[in-house]
């Protein structure tokens, strides 16, 4: 019917502004289902661990020396060790190769990653092994009974 | 009872045309050469499959996806429930032997070159069921939540995220977050259970339609010798693929019953990787070039040339069909050397992998 009425050229000027509009509209509803969607599989920032400064709940009289612990630093795993000389150090017990959680070795006196066989001497500095980095480093304060690690600044 | 059953047949006939398939089941032939032992090995890991779908079903209705009840609904079902300990060994065990069964299947169509035109989707949605399966058995090992479990997906999920740039945001959406948590946890659920069996699916039936449209590939050696021997698949082969599936059978259920899929400690996110830890045996490969490859290597760290390493790998496997397009006159080397030094390395690795000292 309507093509009776219609030129050839006003026939397809019709046809390619329908071919327009449909093909933006398909498009504006695939973008307003995929955006929610992919903005829906990254998971919400959640508030980061704020911590600076942790007091644990372990006495330094307990921890042997030539020995480690794993402690709570926030949201992370850290690690405390008393060196054989008794010094205490603690460090991120987040390995710097794959994220796995490192361990104190006495046989050996390093801090060691069982995953890859990453060592790391009691400065946390990565000396064997794949790990490219040293281990981040906290500040050690024991003050009478109580160890307080804090991030350095 | 004969009158019956031919009603029923002609009913269905009828309305799903019974007849033409009957026609295509008998058109298909089985060539019959020295190598036709390796056709067996695409039917035995789609068997492998099909069992892993039965008792994974079966798994879901004891299993609790949450970061506190799924290690104590395992330990409920391996205890408490009746043949539990049984139906998770299975798909334990039917996992690895899938897995195994889909490499010899990879090997042996990669090194009797069965990838040549026109059989490059065939390849191509074969590659695609290699990552979907391999990606089951990641997302899978997490679901007991034990320190293994918990271990491996730190480091897996931390391999695509040492990337630069999109790295971190890979790993983040990996995980549902920062670290592996109970997010992690329902969210390789969901993979696990959800999102791969749909793509598995759609990517399984354009492989086997594939299958089914070129025929079986004949090795270019035996076609340049001359007239082919040939079986009918219905039933000649396929009676033979049941021996085949059987014994899988009688193997898998002598492996679960005789060494249990173990359980191993819950999940804690406060204790150092146990020493001696280690992944699947499909992964020991990886795990190892990783574990050897020093932190720094020409000022790249050493596990990003790692990773970029699997990836250029990958590629290549993917796109061995455009690669070695000569096949006619002068065929290129480069397909079995590349198969079988992949193959030797991947063997060489492994073996280290479980015989090297892990706290040297």
């Amino acid at each position: 019917m309507a093509n009776d009425v219609l030129s050839p050229g006003e026939n397809r000027a019709r046809r390619d502004f329908l071919n327009w509009f449909l093909g933006t509209a398909a498009g504006a509803f695939a973008a307003s289902v995929l955006y929610p969607v992919s903005r829906y599989l990254v998971p919400p920032k959640v508030e980061e661990s704020t911590a600076h400064t942790v007091t644990l709940s372990i006495k330094p009289q307990e921890l042997k020396p030539n020995s480690g612990q794993i402690f709570r630093f926030g949201s992370q795993p850290a690690i405390l060790v008393k060196t054989p000389a008794g010094e205490l150090k603690a460090f991120s017990a987040v390995c710097t190769h794959l994220a796995c959680i490192v361990q104190y070795r006495s046989d050996i006196s390093h801090i060691w990653c069982a995953c890859h066989n990453g060592h790391f001497d009691l400065n946390g500095k990565n000396i064997e092994g794949p790990p490219p980095k040293p281990l981040e480093e906290y500040a050690v304060n024991a003050k009478g009974d109580q160890i307080v690690v804090s991030k350095r600044s | 009872m004969e009158r019956a059953r031919e009603r029923l047949w002609r009913w269905l006939d009828e309305r799903i045309g019974l007849e033409d398939l009957a026609r295509l089941a008998k058109k298909k032939e089985v060539p019959v050469h020295r190598h036709t032992v390796w056709y067996y090995f695409g039917g035995m890991t789609l068997f492998l499959f099909a069992i892993q779908v039965v008792t994974g079903i079966l798994l879901l209705l004891y299993y609790r996806p949450s970061a506190n009840e799924a290690f104590e609904s395992i330990q409920f079902l391996m205890t408490e429930v009746e043949f539990g300990w049984l139906v998770r060994s299975i798909h334990a065990w039917s996992a690895n032997l899938m897995v195994f069964s889909m490499f010899i299947h990879l090997f042996s169509t990669l090194l009797l070159r069965a990838y040549r035109a026109p059989r490059e989707i065939t390849w191509l949605s074969g590659s695609g069921l290699l990552g979907l399966t391999l990606a089951f058995g990641f997302t899978g090992y997490l679901l007991p939540w034990n320190e293994l479990a918990f271990f491996a997906t730190r480091v897996g999920t931390e391999i695509p995220g040492v990337l630069p740039l999109v790295g971190p945001f890979l790993r983040r959406l990996l995980r549902g977050g920062d670290d592996v948590t109970g997010a992690t946890l329902t969210r390789f659920y969901g993979i696990h259970v959800a999102v791969l069996p749909a793509l598995t699916t759609v990517v399984l039936a354009v492989h086997l339609f594939m299958v089914q449209k070129h025929g079986m590939s004949s090795p270019p050696g035996v076609e340049r010798e001359g007239p082919k021997r040939s079986m009918p698949f219905f039933p000649n082969f396929l009676l033979r693929d049941l021996v085949g599936w059987l014994s899988a059978l009688a193997v898998l259920a002598a492996l679960a019953a005789y060494f249990p899929a173990e359980l191993g400690k819950k999940a804690d996110p406060f204790q150092p990787a146990p020493a001696g830890i280690k992944p699947e045996w499909y992964f020991m490969a990886m795990f190892q070039t990783l574990k050897l490859l020093p932190g720094h290597i020409l000022g790249i760290e050493g596990e990003l040339l790692g990773v970029l390493g699997f990836g250029v790998v990958g590629l290549l496997l993917i796109a061995l069909p455009f690669l070695d397009t000569r096949a006619g006159e002068r065929p290129s080397r480069f397909p079995a050397v590349f198969g079988i030094t992949l193959l030797v390395y991947m063997v060489v690795l492994t073996f280290l992998g479980y015989t090297m000292s892990p706290t040297k």
